[in-house]
């Protein structure tokens, strides 16, 4: 029985003479308990899929829902950790899980809610971080606070939108082992945006490659059949964890996968400018001048085969 | 101990004493001389006559300054005493303009519609000098009776202030960082913690920015108040000494107005920086 399902999402931006194809039927079904990771090119609406399950955005066409009921906007049921933490620079650590706590459980007393408050604080190792203020921590506290805030909601399902994205290596190797511990102790059902296949091999049970957009479609999903505590040293020479990381790059390097490729040059045209006699003119603003060739100063070429 | 920077205490300093010698030569002074017939004639000597030396400035307003809250005479008090009137109505008229040009800037700055419709009578109005507004105080308020005056001067100076408090909220409301409101959705804070947790922490640097630049016009629109309504208070003693034809008040009220709206800039500018240091 699946809880978390997408079916033929499609998303894109813009207005309709220049709309941008997102995500194109994308379907996807995530079950209870379940630590999904989906791997893709910068750009290629990896958050933009997250915020459609997170109810920030809505689905132009398609539908998702969460334990059989549609998404029809944010609630407090997922929990989300965003790409640049998002947390409040005005607010302790402690303030801003608590403004997540008070939002989400508003019949608790006081003494519960503080309690909870600190018992995550606590389960992200920051209880000496208690009451300092987003700014002095650390690129990799900020997002265990991040993670403390998402988690202190209680949601159904965690959505982690790159959430290691901004840290360097070591730091992320480090919050990457801590992280998806504190997830699978959590038991919950965990969708995780990154663009490492490592990570999502390293911190998922499932892996699932997102195509390069416009209109980006979901590969195949490849199940992580390792021991669920991963020793990332021993990971590197692991036969089983080189062979999938070789099979996700290949399809994401794969003909439709990769982004497009494509040259621009400057275009350098003679300055010819033909009027149209027959177009009528406005009331207002005169007629319509034609575009002049030279002013479409770049040529995009298509090199995709 | 932290280490004392000569320069910026000297050279302000060498600045002072520039100013003042340049001041020194350029002015006027009356020199006595008895003429070979036995009477004694004043003479005007200099480049500007009229214009008071600050040796002159000092020796005839010293009373003003050693005695600075001293009350002689409704109209010959301590140049601080003068200003403290000044500062209270500015207070108040001050109070008045946040109070209503904070949710106006916010109004603004949330609903695009509200904007549209009221963004080009605010820049209307904006430019409007005190004096414009002045009079058309006094008119709204004739029937107030005692406190007319105090209404008209509180009105000028709520409504001549209130322009940048309006229009740096408005702006600071526009630049919410998006993840501060998707934070604000996901958690699904209702209205009204929204807007206290999240929406004016985070418009407070740009509205303490408009609260800064509102006290410089409010204190700037005191000296044309009270010059038309004939409070007491600073302006209007410079307006009193300037009919009087003691020139040298004047120097002094200017010096003072100078001083105490320089003073009103830098504490608010501190106050300001607190709250950016914060974001």
């Amino acid at each position: 029985m699946s809880f978390l399902v997408l079916h033929q999402v499609s998303k894109g931006f813009g207005p309709p003479e220049a709309r941008r194809e997102v995500l194109r039927g994308v379907d996807l079904s995530v079950k209870q308990g379940e630590i999904v990771a989906i791997v893709g090119y910068s750009g290629a609406g990896k958050s933009t899929l997250l915020h459609l399950v997170s109810g920030l955005l809505k689905p132009d066409a398609g539908s998702v829902s969460l334990g059989g009921r549609v998404i029809e906007g944010p609630g407090t049921d997922r929990g989300v950790v965003f790409q640049n933490y998002s947390l409040l620079p005005w607010m302790t650590v402690a303030e801003n899980i608590r403004l997540a706590v008070d939002s989400v459980f508003p019949d608790w007393s006081e003494t519960r809610r503080s309690e909870q408050v600190d018992r995550y604080i606590h389960l992200v190792n920051l209880t000496h971080a208690r009451d300092r203020r987003p700014s002095e921590l650390s690129g990799g506290m900020r997002q265990r606070v991040s993670v403390a805030r998402a988690l202190a909601m209680d949601p159904q399902i965690l959505l982690l939108d790159e959430p290691l994205g901004a840290l360097d290596a070591l730091t992320r190797g480090t919050l990457q082992d801590e992280i998806s511990g504190i997830c699978r102790a959590s038991g919950k059902t965990v969708v995780l945006i990154t663009n490492d296949p490592d990570e999502g091999i390293l911190m998922a049970d499932r892996i699932i490659p997102l195509s390069a957009g416009p209109g980006a479609i979901l590969g195949p999903s490849f199940p992580v059949a390792l021991d669920p505590t991963r020793d990332r040293r021993a990971l590197n020479h692991d036969p089983r964890f080189k062979a999938l990381r070789a099979e996700v790059v290949a399809w994401l390097l794969g003909p439709g996968a990769r982004p497009a490729i494509s040259v621009s040059r400057k275009l350098i045209l003679p300055d010819l400018e033909p009027e149209d006699l027959e177009i009528p003119r406005p009331l207002i603003g005169g007629r319509r001048r034609s575009r002049r060739r030279s002013e479409e100063r770049r040529e995009t070429v298509d090199l995709t085969p | 101990m932290k280490k004392i920077h000569w320069d910026a205490v000297l050279m302000p300093l060498v600045g002072i004493a520039l100013t003042l010698l340049a001041w020194q030569m350029i002015s006027g002074r009356i020199v006595t001389r008895s003429l070979a017939d036995g009477t004694v004639e004043e003479v005007k000597l200099g480049w500007v006559q009229d214009l008071p030396g600050p040796v002159q400035t000092w020796e005839k307003t010293r009373k003003y300054v050693v005695e600075p809250f001293a009350k002689r005479e409704e109209l010959d008090q301590g140049i601080l005493r003068f200003t403290w009137y000044s500062l209270v109505i500015v207070a108040k008229g001050y109070a008045i303009a946040l109070i209503l040009g904070t949710p106006l800037g916010f109004l603004l700055g949330l609903s695009s519609t509200f904007s549209k419709m009221f963004d080009p009578i605010i820049q209307v109005l904006r430019p409007v000098s005190p004096l414009a507004w002045m009079p058309l105080g006094v008119v709204l308020f004739a029937n107030a009776g005692k406190s007319a005056n105090e209404l008209a001067a509180l009105f000028t100076i709520a409504v001549c202030a209130m322009w940048p408090t309006v229009l740096n909220t408005a702006v600071g409301v526009r630049a919410i960082p998006q993840d501060y409101l998707n934070v604000a959705r996901v958690l699904k804070l209702s209205r009204t913690q929204t807007l206290l947790k999240i929406m004016i922490p985070a418009t407070l640097p740009y509205m303490f920015t408009g609260y800064r630049l509102s006290l410089g016009i409010a204190w700037l629109v005191i000296v044309a108040v009270e010059m038309l309504t004939g409070r007491i208070g600073i302006g209007n003693f410079l307006w009193n000494e300037y009919n009087n034809g003691l020139y040298t008040s004047i120097v002094l009220c200017i010096v003072t107005i100078g001083l105490v709206g320089f003073a009103l800039d830098r504490a608010m500018s501190l106050l300001e920086r607190r709250f950016k240091s914060i974001l």
